[in-house]
């Protein structure tokens, strides 16, 4: 069995080369859109940040680190995607108006 | 349980892929939104249920002013803004990850069972990046805020100073990495990666902000994904690593529009070394009124607007579709030149535009639109000026040769629209302004495109 490490190589390199494939085809048009989405969903570390906060025993250290990370994080998620679709609804076509 | 989320960590995973995907293309933009929030609720409400939660007052408190604090902030900010916004973002999801890695050293040092030699290097890594990326963010920020100076701030040995500072906070790092058990280095580690962050981005200028909002972009995101490996978590990874590469691309896509290497953008302070170039001899320009300037686009068949970011600095973006709307009904074909650069970070100019209503289909990039300025009949320049400047062409000892532009100067006839021929970010004086076949047009973008309104309409009421 490959160890942990090993494993998240391969999926760091994988998720790289998809990464570099998808955004290449986005259209320069929605450059903008595309980093507040980006930035949203980078902000899955929200994720990571529950995980620490929500641990058996945590310190008050831990606590205070975590709720500042789940602020932050969530700030993020919330507008970026908010402010995503607000930008991408005023993209519209001729004669779509 | 505990296995269950990792499927539900897979299906998110593969929603974050098709939602940018889905960003190939305006017409499934908005789906591919959708699939993101899917995926991330997904992964939460998964977390949430998977894990033993404790302290949930905690979680729930940061959830609800997390939210009390994004939804104004996405409705509120003016479309202008959305740069300043973007660097907010990246320095809170970078401040996130620091602040986790942190707590995940206390934690692991508490608990008498240090952690892999792999995990500590994540660790490192994702808190270097992290509070680096935060402080730098808010550099970048109040740049754009214009609360800090836009001009490079500099002093003697900067680069030197920069380097050093960052070869200590490393060594420190590697220093931890072999001894996680000595404490007192992390916060001393935390401090340099931070101060090194303003350094950062201090001695950079105000016009390669797109570059620097795109560089962090990668920063933020290589520091979630080091998180991912901290933690074990392969969503993390893969998030991290789309937005790492999103920032990467665009930050290459950002320095080729200037024609520029990362290492003169971060070290290069530009904006500062040319001083007096543009004080030579008063040379004469040919000007027009508005009256003229309205009836040489009536009589054209083609118009192409070129916009540049003093077009938004004088908001005239309303103005400017009321000319379009005005001029395509006319039967004149009018498109807008898109420089990757136009406005304030990648893409931005397109969403001012677009704010306005100016249908997305008439916004043409600069590499798709530069061979139509020879068959065009007027070329508009409004706001912009570097981008324009044929220099980068023609003039070797230009500080901008070699950067791609609009090639305006192709047209039959220019006309510019500036409030003054004061130099642009560059600080150099365009050869364009002095062509025979330019026509300068002197006034605020907004006022002088309302003016030529004026001489439209009436026309237009002869006719009919």
């Amino acid at each position: 069995m490959p160890s942990d490490l090993e494993l998240g190589l391969y999926v760091f390199m994988l998720a790289t080369f998809v990464g570099l494939e998808v955004i290449r085809k986005v259209s320069p048009l929605l450059h903008t859109p595309l980093m507040s989405l980006t930035n949203a969903i980078s902000a899955i570390s929200v994720v990571g940040a529950i995980v620490i906060t929500g641990a058996h025993g945590a310190t008050t250290l831990s606590k205070v680190l975590g709720f500042i990370a789940i602020t932050a994080a969530v700030t993020n998620i919330v507008s970026g995607f908010l402010i995503t679709d607000r930008m991408l609804k005023m993209f519209k076509k001729r004669g779509g108006k | 349980m505990e296995h269950f989320v990792q499927y539900l960590y897979i299906v998110s995973a593969a929603l974050f892929i098709l939602s940018l995907k889905w960003m190939n293309s305006p017409e499934t933009a908005r789906r591919g939104v959708f699939a993101g929030e899917i995926g991330m609720l997904l992964a939460v409400s998964g977390t949430l249920a998977a894990h033993q939660v404790f302290n949930w007052q905690w979680i729930l408190a940061a959830f609800l002013i997390g939210t009390a604090v994004g939804i104004p902030i996405a409705y509120i900010m003016p479309m202008t803004a959305v740069p300043q916004r973007t660097a907010l973002s990246h320095a809170c999801g970078a401040l996130a990850a620091a602040l986790v890695g942190t707590a995940e050293y206390y934690r692991s040092v508490r608990s008498g069972q240090p952690l892999h030699t792999f995990e500590m290097v994540a660790l490192v890594v994702e808190t270097l990046l992290g509070f680096l990326t935060f402080t730098g963010s808010l550099m970048a920020m109040g740049k754009l805020q214009e609360v800090l100076p836009q001009r490079p701030i500099t002093y003697p040995h900067q680069n030197l100073v920069s380097l050093t500072l960052f070869a200590i906070a490393a060594g420190l790092g590697v220093r931890l990495i072999l001894v996680p058990a000595d404490t007192w280095i992390f916060p001393v580690f935390a401090g340099l990666a931070l101060l090194f962050g303003v350094l950062l981005i201090i001695p950079i200028g105000g016009a390669d902000m797109p570059t620097v909002i795109a560089l962090l972009n990668s920063y933020a995101g290589l520091s979630a994904c080091a998180m991912g490996f901290a933690l074990d978590n392969k969503l993390l990874v893969i998030a991290g690593a789309l937005d790492g590469s999103s920032g990467l691309i665009l930050s290459i896509i950002m320095c080729r529009a200037m024609n520029r290497s990362f290492s003169n953008v971060l070290f290069g302070a530009f904006g500062q070394i040319q001083p007096a170039k543009a004080t030579t001899e008063q040379r004469p320009v040919r000007t027009a009124s508005a009256e003229e300037a309205a009836s040489i686009l009536e009589a054209a068949g083609s118009v192409i607007i070129a916009p540049g970011y003093g077009l938004a600095v004088a908001q005239a973006q309303h103005r400017i579709r009321e000319l379009f709307d005005n001029l395509m009904r006319r039967g004149i074909d009018v498109k807008f030149a898109i420089h990757p650069v136009a406005g304030r970070m990648p893409g931005h100019m397109n969403v001012l535009l677009a704010e306005a209503d100016i249908p997305y289909d008439r916004l043409v990039e600069m590499d798709e639109v530069n061979s139509e300025f020879a068959q065009c009949d007027v070329a508009l320049i409004i706001g912009a000026n570097d981008v324009t400047n044929p220099a980068a062409r023609n003039d070797k000892s230009s500080p901008i040769y070699g950067m791609p532009i609009l090639e305006v100067d192709k047209a039959r006839t220019v006309m510019v629209i500036k409030r003054s021929m004061s130099p642009g970010f560059a600080g150099i004086d365009n050869e364009l302004y002095y062509m025979e076949r330019t026509l300068m047009l002197f006034g605020d973008a907004k006022a002088f495109v309302g003016e030529i309104l004026k001489e439209l309409p009436a026309r237009v009421g002869v006719r009919v």
